[in-house]
């Protein structure tokens, strides 16, 4: 059987050891030496990897600015100045002002904070669900993994946003139901990963040996398989959040999320596209913004990736 | 070959059954009655009671997907709420011209994104493959609609040498098909450069060389075709997203195909277009990853025998 990605993007994360079962978070585990815990070694590499660190920094300075945006915002960022509307970027409006006068940089902060809680709430919505199954897919087989794997199997064939389109279409337009059906659209991704990563931890010595010792079928996945596939699923998470926010933002960008007056940056562009002839800061802005976001993530992603996935250190 | 092909199609069948139940019980789980959303905003209680009944929506829910599944299959989708026409005369124009797009937007992804993972893969820690490694980021990083407009916004209405929006002759082509293939281009470099190194420390490769081969027929006749596998997973399963992903790049750019259409169509509650338009993309997606594994097999027998 070929393995199958669930996402354009996952196969970036999968392409080395092509199955996205081939977790290698156990042997990482095992060639720490005893005296170090996994956390600081992981860190001390994360410190060396030439992308994670710019990634990372990236990533903070925008949930700072979406913490602090009350501080720094220079102005009301659903205020109307029809006196001043498509100012182009001065000392008043570092970022100028939109069709309704309205301060960009304001407006560009605030919508930080939309873009984090669209890409942070959608993917723990989705690992939540999603982890769970696979794990119980996994680690029980039999009939029960065939049926969720048809099922995933459903939800894998509308491709791109196309899943997340069809669920906004039976719940309705609107910045939760976008979050909302983020979510649901990354949940197979979760749950194929941690079923794949559950399948080769499971016939491991350690976890054999849990068994043999008694231990509960729910003791054993959460101590044991869990702890182990975690780093796997971490890496997803932080590649799976950027393409949530991206996803977000395009859903946003189309009429089908966050609405008007909400500064959500996709939703900003749609806005402004026709005022993007004459004043192209309008639309430069909210792209640059999602852009430098999405990068950072991905940065991030990569080194992350390179840390915790020893396979590729060689390379 | 046989029994690969028929446990494939076997495969499939189960998927297409899912997506046609999900696509039916779109309706359904709309919150309200579906005879009042069909019979649209303005209808009376007796035009109401009047779809209910001759789309038989006050049948069990089982008949009702056998007959959506049967009208479905002899391309019967009911009629547009916004024109009137049946829905497949407005569908499938607007898939063909979807269909153009996306097929030339993969033919782009794929030269582009080979060549640049086959030059970053053999010239490792260069220049190249360091920016190769970071165009690719920034290329998955980009959101659709951005560049589109951007793209726009440069080469159509600052130097004016391409055509704003429409599909009148082949000029119209070269922005959407650019601004659709860019996350594509990223991810078949990667697949491809990865792909190339790991076959290129295959002992393979070691004997091609050592025994005193050209560079150059090394790569081209050991290591490329070796890592092309993986590369024809991706390429097919990037012809189904880029089927999907079209939905933005069609907006953009006013490009009448279907993801334009699906997208109007949610906006207006047009439901029958709706369903239409996705079932279509989900079989074509279905059918891409089924002739995907198919070729698959074609070029590596390993995988038929299995």
């Amino acid at each position: 059987m070929i393995p199958k990605s669930g996402n354009r993007f996952s196969d970036k994360i999968m392409h080395n050891g092509k199955k996205s079962g081939e977790s290698d978070s156990t042997q990482s585990n095992q060639t720490v030496a005893p005296a170090q815990s996994p956390a600081r070694v992981a860190l001390r590499q994360l410190r060396r990897s030439r992308l994670a660190l710019p990634g990372l920094a990236i990533v903070l300075v925008f949930i700072l600015c979406g913490i602090l945006a009350p501080l720094i915002a220079p102005d009301d960022p659903y205020r109307n100045d029809l006196m001043n509307v498509l100012m182009p970027p001065s000392a008043a409006h570092w970022f100028g002002t939109d069709e309704l006068g309205r301060d960009l940089f304001s407006r560009i902060l605030y919508g930080t904070r939309i873009s984090l809680a669209e890409g942070l709430i959608s993917v723990a919505l989705a690992a939540a669900i999603g982890v769970p199954v696979g794990l119980v897919a996994g680690y029980a087989g039999g009939a029960v993994a065939a049926v969720i794997m048809r099922i995933i199997d459903v939800l894998l064939a509308f491709p791109g946003v196309l899943l997340a389109i069809v669920i906004i279409s039976i719940l309705g337009p609107g910045l939760t139901n976008a979050i909302i059906a983020v979510a649901i659209y990354t949940v197979p991704i979760f749950a194929r990963l941690a079923r794949g990563a559950t399948l080769t931890v499971k016939d491991e010595p350690y976890v054999e040996a849990a068994r043999a010792a008694g231990l509960s079928d729910l003791r054993i996945l959460a101590r044991h398989v869990f702890p182990n596939i975690s780093a796997t699923l971490f890496v997803m998470m932080t590649l799976r959040v950027a393409i949530a926010i991206l996803t977000a933002a395009s859903l946003s960008f189309l009429g089908l999320g966050a609405q008007a007056p909400l500064p959500e940056w996709g939703a900003m562009l749609a806005a402004s596209r026709s005022a993007m002839l004459i004043a192209p800061h309008v639309a430069l802005f909210p792209g640059l913004a999602t852009i430098l976001l999405v990068f950072g993530l991905n940065l991030f992603q990569d080194g992350l990736r390179q840390v915790l996935d020893p396979k590729l250190q060689d390379r | 070959m046989l029994a690969f092909l028929t446990t494939r199609l076997a495969q499939a069948i189960p998927v297409l059954f899912g997506v046609s139940l999900a696509v039916f019980l779109m309706l359904h789980l709309i919150p309200g009655d579906p005879a009042a959303l069909i019979a649209g905003a303005d209808a009376t209680a007796a035009d109401v009671e009047n779809v209910r009944q001759s789309l038989g929506l006050d049948r069990p829910l089982a008949a009702q997907y056998l007959g959506f599944v049967g009208r479905a299959l002899s391309g019967d989708f009911g009629k547009s709420f916004r024109t009137g026409r049946p829905v497949l005369e407005e569908v499938l124009p607007r898939y063909a011209n979807t269909l153009a797009l996306g097929a030339i937007a993969l033919s782009l992804a794929i030269v582009i994104g080979m060549a640049s993972g086959i030059v970053s893969a053999v010239r490792r820690h260069t220049l190249f493959d360091n920016a190769a490694l970071i165009l690719s980021l920034a290329g998955v990083s980009m959101p659709t609609f951005f560049l589109g407009l951007m793209l726009m916004l440069v080469f159509s209405v600052w130097l004016g040498w391409l055509p704003l929006s429409g599909m009148s002759s082949w000029a119209h082509f070269i922005l959407p098909a650019i601004t659709l293939s860019t996350a594509s281009v990223a991810i078949i470099s990667r697949v491809m450069h990865a792909s190339l190194i790991e076959v290129l420390s295959e002992d393979y490769v070691r004997t091609a060389r050592a025994k005193g081969q050209r560079e150059s027929v090394v790569i081209w006749r050991h290591a490329v075709r070796n890592a092309l596998i993986p590369v024809v997973t991706v390429a097919g399963l990037q012809l189904g997203y880029l089927l999907g992903g079209a939905v933005v790049t069609e907006t953009v750019f006013a490009w009448p195909g279907l993801g334009r259409l699906l997208v109007q169509s949610i906006l207006a509650r047009d439901f029958p277009v709706v369903q239409a338009s996705v079932l279509l993309l989900a079989v074509s997606f279905v059918a891409i990853n089924l002739a995907t594994d198919l070729i698959y097999g074609l070029i590596d027998p390993r995988i038929r025998a299995r």
